[in-house]
């Protein structure tokens, strides 16, 4: 331990373990060090006996629930784009190989007190009742822009500057009603909340071509994919990338004190009376909490039940959008459930996740309208936590800092920050433009 | 295009074992029919496949070698998950790698699959004047643990094969359905892939 390295990273979380994976390839030295003695920190996945020890203190899980190693319980429930940036991050770096991927079932959106499929194929969109017969004709014609749009090329853009129109100025040439228009912005572009509406439109069609092929990727339900035996793979994968490129692994380590120098300079890491010395730190916000602050909460609620959630045509992995229009609230409610077709659960069990970023402090009730569509739950547990950012100015002190997950923020914004951190440690810019064209699946 | 009587197999094998035990040494003299005198701490490839023809079925294995983690007690769930048969290794010239060979073997006990066939490989056996752990001992633990035993040598290839044929020969038949298919990210084109747009 008392060597010098390049990097010293701190916590395994997704986001720790992609940048120890890629400064490792890149040939730095790299420690990685943990204060549990399991891999993912706040992005791990748990067992039963762990899922008790965290919300239930000294009680033991019910016999009925099944074997405990069964259960693989995301804190920090997401699913992947198809086409998205995490998975340019997994076959870039070559991480694929260690990981075994399934499709999600459906994608669904909360829309006037029901819930329905975002239409993953024609057939479906006839159907839908999303829209009447003759909304969905200027639909229609909207998606058929979006889908020949393209940025390089002006004879597709109809004479309009999308770097310059507002997604509200384009939607309305197509003569829109706002219910069309909070499905397209929420359960389809994926935004949060509705400032979209007000800034360039360049953007939502970017985000709504990313659906489109995602869909078409495996041809499934929805645009997403997702890991056998839960999101904890992703860091555990990462982290062997960044071992087999040299990177040592610590776990179960007390304390990791960030040491300084004079100039306020990280110097090294300190755990169990052994210094490490390192010219850089990468960590999560819980390593330097002197360096972060808080930026919001997330509230959310965790469910262990025996059926999917009704009205979701029986899938065993959905995602349901509930708008933030649609419940009379400032973000966006986000229902998941996994069941044992990915893994994540004994046979017949299903896990349902309800977040959202919270507006009170008390989540059982902000997360009524999410738990009320879940139907009966064998056992629920509702938390709220905080969510922090860095504040520190990283070039004088050596210090890199991930930001929060945000439980209702997809992997866009998680690859986004360390990417960027990435940029920060390394002064190199990864491109992952040339990659993802060319993935494909291959059946195990 | 299944012929009768024959059988495809895929089979996760881990290798476990102290630091310098041969681990990486046994998988290259397996894999590619060589041996370093020098042999690297492991960094870089740490996974291989290879096939095997035994009897009536081929197996393919797809060989998980440790990087390094478990040095420091960090090796990841994600390594042992899924795995049919894992060899445990120790140098048959370090008492100290024999007793780590047991730790792994009740950490296999707690960790792994109920059906993993497990093997106990003492390595460097060519080593015989300087041998600290007596081959009577190993094979005693291994019969109590439920494992098979064979002393190898990576250096002169001895036994190498046999353990990873007797693996292939001991796996069951009739994979239990622990692993509902799933797909692996590749990195070539997709095809036929439709043009979609939602609700067009
Ligand atoms: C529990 C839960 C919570 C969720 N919370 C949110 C949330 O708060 N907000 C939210 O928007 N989604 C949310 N989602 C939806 C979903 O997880 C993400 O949108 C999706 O995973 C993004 O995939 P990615 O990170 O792999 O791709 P990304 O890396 O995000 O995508 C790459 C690029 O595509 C763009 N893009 C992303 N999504 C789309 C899209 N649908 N259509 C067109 N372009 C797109 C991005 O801007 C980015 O530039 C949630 C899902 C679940 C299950
Ligand atoms: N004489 C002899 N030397 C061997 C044999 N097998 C391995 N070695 C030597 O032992 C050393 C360590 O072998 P490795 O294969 O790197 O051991 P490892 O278990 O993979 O070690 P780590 O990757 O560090 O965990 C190397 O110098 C090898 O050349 C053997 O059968 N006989
Ligand atoms: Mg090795």
């Amino acid at each position: 331990m008392d060597e010098e390295y390049d990097v010293i990273v701190l916590g395994t979380g997704l986001k720790e373990c992609i940048l120890s994976g890629l400064l490792s390839v890149d040939g730095l030295k790299v420690l990685h060090m943990d204060r549990n003695d399991y891999y993912g920190g706040e992005s791990t996945s748990l067992n039963l006996n762990q899922l008790w020890k965290r919300f239930r203190g000294d009680d033991k899980p019910p016999p009925h629930l099944g074997a405990s190693r069964d259960y693989n319980i995301d804190m920090n429930p997401k699913f992947i784009m198809a086409n998205g940036n995490l998975v340019r991050v997994l076959i870039h770096t070559d991480v694929t190989k260690y990981l075994s991927f399934k499709a999600v079932d459906g994608s669904y959106v909360f829309n006037k007190s029901k819930v329905h499929k975002v239409p993953s194929n024609d057939m479906e969109a006839l159907k839908s009742p999303l829209m009447g017969i003759f909304e969905k004709r200027r639909a229609r014609k909207f998606f058929i822009y979006v889908q020949n749009y393209i940025e390089s090329d002006p004879k597709t853009h109809e004479g309009m500057d999308l770097t310059r129109v507002t997604t509200k100025e384009l939607i309305a040439k197509y003569g829109l009603d706002d219910n069309t228009i909070d499905f397209i912005g929420h359960a389809l572009a994926l935004h949060r909340d509705d400032r979209y509406l007000s800034e360039p439109a360049l953007d939502t069609v970017k985000r709504m071509k990313l659906y489109a092929e995602s869909l078409a990727r495996f041809q499934g339900g929805s645009p997403y994919i997702y890991p056998l035996y839960g999101l904890g793979e992703l860091p555990q994968a990462f982290a062997r990338l960044s071992a087999v490129y040299g990177g040592t692994y610590m776990l179960n380590k007390p304390e990791c004190k960030v040491e300084f120098d004079d100039e306020g300079k990280v110097a090294g890491v300190t755990s169990e009376g052994e210094t490490a010395k390192c010219k850089k730190v990468v960590c999560d916000p819980s390593y330097l909490p002197g360096k972060v602050r808080k930026v919001g909460r997330v509230a959310r609620a965790i469910a262990i039940m025996s059926h999917p959630i009704p009205s979701t045509d029986e899938s065993h992995s959905v995602q349901i959008i509930l708008p933030q229009k649609q419940l009379g609230r400032k973000s966006d409610m986000y229902l998941f459930c996994c069941s044992y077709t990915h893994n994540v659960a004994p046979k017949g069990k299903f896990i349902a996740f309800v977040s959202t970023e919270a507006e009170t402090d008390q989540p059982a009730i902000e997360l009524k309208p999410g738990i009320d569509l879940l139907g009966p739950v064998d056992e629920i547990f509702f938390d709220i936590y905080d969510r922090f950012e860095p504040v520190n100015e990283c070039s004088l002190d050596n210090c890199f800092i991930s930001t929060s997950y945000d439980a209702t923020t997809h992997f866009e914004s998680t690859v986004d920050d360390v990417l960027n951190m990435y940029t920060l440690i390394t002064g190199k810019v990864i491109d992952l433009s040339v990659d993802l064209s060319a993935a494909s699946a291959a059946e195990e | 295009m299944a012929t009768i009587g024959h059988n495809n197999l895929n089979a996760k094998l881990v290798l476990l074992g102290d630091m310098g035990a041969g681990k990486s040494s046994l998988v290259l003299r397996f894999v590619k029919g060589q041996f370093l005198e020098f042999q690297e701490s492991t960094i870089g490839a740490a996974f291989f496949s290879q096939t095997l023809a035994v009897n009536d079925a081929t197996v393919k294995f797809e060989i998980w070698d440790t990087a390094g983690q478990e040095r420091y007690h960090s090796l990841a769930p994600m390594y042992y998950r899924g795995a049919a048969a894992a060899i445990i290794v120790y140098d048959i010239t370090s008492s100290d790698s024999f007793t780590r060979a047991k730790k792994w073997v009740q950490e296999l006990q707690k960790q792994g699959n109920p059906n993993m066939v497990m093997a106990l490989a003492g390595n460097k056996a060519d080593l015989e004047d300087k041998r600290k752990v007596a081959a009577e001992e190993a094979r005693v633990y291994a019969e109590e643990n439920g494992l098979f035993f064979m002393e190898t040598s990576a250096k002169t290839a001895s036994n190498v094969n046999d353990v990873f044929y007797e693996i292939a020969k001991r796996l069951p038949r009739a994979q239990p359905a622990q692993n509902p298919a799933g797909m692996v990210l590749v990195d070539r084109p997709a095809e036929g892939t439709r043009a979609a747009s939602c609700c067009s």
